[in-house]
């Protein structure tokens, strides 16, 4: 029996409930040690795979926000990859998808192969920029179980092929600490808080030029996806740098204002608040209407070794994984709730959608904000500086 | 080849290889720089390559960028002199100190470079923060009742980047101040003048190299640096190379972050040739052992 078939009929049996999920991964740990161990049980060509496997293992790189995100990742999905495969996964960080498309831009082809983008938007810019690739579907059968609403997007992107699969979604916040902010005031106030003279030199907010005019497009009134007077978004955008005690640059930057009570109020990913609430910190979240969804996909980059890196994101998408990885990372998966039992603990993680439509959130029209990418951008980084 | 051909040869062909490695590594990318500054960033962050002077016209009709660039100068400015006053007492003291393990002090005085510059930037966060060392130390004392707000200002940042030249200042002046000729201050002690006086006439002229050559090093870093504002700095606390760093990582427009590191490379290295001109740049090397 060869590694895959062992993988699947494991898979089968933990689907019949005939293996918990800790158990279902502890024997795809032994199966890997096993495989290691007692090579004499495997037949010839098995072991001459596994052999060419062991001489040649097959590297995928994979980027992702680092921080509580990577842990579960690491922990829930490539450590079992890696045991039950041989493949190795290679992990890096980054803060953010610019940040990224730098690194990508000035790399090699097939340096860099799968990372965690977030949002249709950046999808389109590196599938715009050539660096995407077209995903052999038959191999990644568990697509079946993603959410439609999220993969309609990508394909809408990719003329109905995926470079990605949609792997997680949540939303851009109010954070606040509730020993200062109270949550009747939150909700009273909405978007608008976060310009809070009240608060002045207690709110932090991300110099994420999209998640800036977003927030200030609802402070302003206006829709995010069609704004009309973006003098006043940028006028707006100034007046909240008055009362901002800082830009924060990553994920970890803003747990730990948050955490140490640096800032009482920032607009803040939903899965970090919920780490640090789990944390034992005081820490509300409230999503404004339209305040800012997303969706995360495992995006494929041109050059990597496909069937490898197809393999992975199937074994991601494993429900097993996919919940665990949800429940480390606290972001709820892409699969589709009305077709996977999702467990006790992600639909009570924000964000959260049991209908499987995502009809209530509102996400960033890719062409819109990418069409305004290289001015908005500009125009905010002297905004942030000041001007 | 004659004798004497052969060595005045000699020495270039021994320096050949580090010098091909050298104008490898720094020459062949700044080419690739100024090449780049002169294409063209699109509209899907691809570059468009060919001549155009859009990111010069930018940069030199644009306000927003000369007002940085001068907030860069005196930030730099303020920093070196801090570290030059800061940083000449403990170089006198250990040029003039008496105790053995002198060894010891300068080992100390290399001691943070052991640890990353992030993370001894971001130790600041530790003890200046709302619940840092400091304001748990007022608090305690009663000095005050609510923590006081001493991050992430233009104060901070130029502690930061005090914290970070200090030693270069420090390392600088102590070779110059060892290299003084002790009979000089002798001499003038026996002509009459009091230690202050010694140290004003003959001490401290003779030091001003070290001095200048400290300061050259830290008005160059300092003015380089954009992670100390990064993290210690408020929202408008930006330095040039801040405006380098996200043209190219935040903005992916690589042809105007090339025009800018261009420009901060320019104001450099002007300050870097006026020093030569009137001080040599042999004081640099002496500091570096």
């Amino acid at each position: 029996m060869d590694d895959s078939k062992r993988y699947e009929r494991l898979l089968e049996r933990y689907r019949n409930g005939d293996v918990s999920r800790r158990g279902f991964f502890g024997l795809l740990g032994m199966a890997g040690i096993a495989t290691g161990v007692v090579g004499g049980s495997l037949t010839l060509a098995g072991r001459q795979a596994m052999a060419q496997a062991a001489a040649n293992p097959i590297s995928v790189r994979f980027d992702g926000w680092g921080g509580v995100t990577s842990e579960a990742f690491r922990k829930y999905a490539f450590n079992p990859y890696e045991k039950a495969t041989g493949n190795k996964v290679v992990e890096g960080t980054f803060a953010s998808g610019d940040e990224f498309l730098t690194r990508v831009k000035a790399g090699q082809e097939g340096e860099y192969n799968v990372f965690h983008a977030s949002g249709v938007f950046d999808y389109a810019r590196y599938v715009g920029l050539g660096y995407g690739v077209e995903l052999n579907e038959k191999n990644i059968p568990n697509l079946a179980l993603v959410m439609p609403a999220l993969m309609k997007p990508y394909r809408e992107v990719t003329n109905g092929t995926l470079s990605a699969a949609p792997y997680d979604y949540g939303t851009t916040g109010i954070a606040y600490n509730r020993d200062h902010v109270s949550d009747e005031e939150v909700k009273e106030m909405g978007a608008k808080i976060l310009w809070s003279e009240k608060y002045k030199n207690k709110i932090g907010g991300w110099n994420d030029w999209r998640t800036r005019i977003w927030y200030a497009a609802l402070a302003t009134g206006q829709d995010p996806n069609n704004i009309q007077d973006m003098d006043a978004v940028w006028e707006s955008l100034r007046d909240h740098r008055k009362n901002l005690l800082k830009y924060w640059t990553s994920g970890a930057e803003l747990m730990s204002l948050l955490a140490s009570g640096e800032i009482y109020l920032t607009e803040a990913w939903s899965g970090r608040v919920a780490a640090l609430q789990q944390q034992g910190h005081n820490i509300g979240y409230h999503d404004p209407k339209n305040g800012f969804a997303w969706q995360e996909c495992l995006m494929v980059l041109k050059g990597s070794p496909m069937e490898a890196t197809e393999q992975l994101v199937n074994f991601m998408l494993e429900p097993e994984v996919a919940i665990a990885v949800a429940e480390g990372q606290n972001y709820p998966p892409s699969l589709d709730p009305t077709k996977v039992d999702l467990g006790a603990k992600v639909p009570k993680l924000p964000a959260y959608d049991a209908t499987g439509q995502l009809a209530d959130l509102t996400f960033a029209k890719p062409e819109y904000w990418n069409s305004n990418e290289q001015e908005w951008s500009k125009m905010f980084g002297r905004i942030e500086k000041g001007y | 080849m004659s004798s004497l051909a052969e060595t005045k040869a000699r020495p270039w062909l021994l320096l050949s290889p580090a010098l091909g490695t050298l104008s490898f590594l720094l020459l062949a990318p700044l080419c690739f720089i100024v090449v780049y500054s002169f294409w063209l960033r699109t509209a899907t962050g691809a570059d468009t390559g060919g001549f155009h002077l859009d990111n010069w016209a930018e940069f030199f009709s644009d306000v927003f960028y000369h007002d940085i660039l001068f907030y860069t100068v005196r930030i730099a400015l303020m920093t070196t002199v801090i570290c030059a006053v800061v940083g000449y007492i403990p170089a006198y003291f250990i040029a003039n100190t008496r105790m053995k393990n002198k060894g010891l002090l300068l080992m100390l005085l290399m001691l943070p470079f052991w640890i990353s510059y992030i993370i001894r930037t971001l130790s600041w966060i530790n003890i200046l923060g709302t619940s840092g060392a400091v304001n748990a130390l007022l608090q305690w004392a009663g000095l005050t009742g609510e923590p006081l707000q001493l991050l992430y200002n233009e104060a901070t940042v130029i502690l930061g980047l005090v914290h970070y030249l200090l030693p270069f200042m420090i390392l600088n002046v102590y070779v110059s101040l060892v290299g003084i000729d002790g009979n000089l201050v002798s001499a003038a002690r026996t002509l009459g003048a009091t230690p202050f006086g010694a140290f004003l006439k003959v001490t401290l002229p003779l030091s001003l190299p070290g001095l200048a050559a400290g300061s050259l090093l830290c008005f160059v870093l300092g003015a380089g640096t954009y992670i100390t504002p990064l993290i210690l700095g408020g929202p408008t606390n930006a330095m040039f190379a801040n405006l380098i760093f996200e043209a190219i990582i935040i903005q992916l427009n690589w042809p105007l972050g090339a025009a800018l590191s261009i420009v901060l490379l320019v104001v450099l290295g002007t300050v870097v040739t006026v020093y030569g001109r009137l001080m040599g740049l042999n004081q640099l090397s002496k500091s570096f052992g």
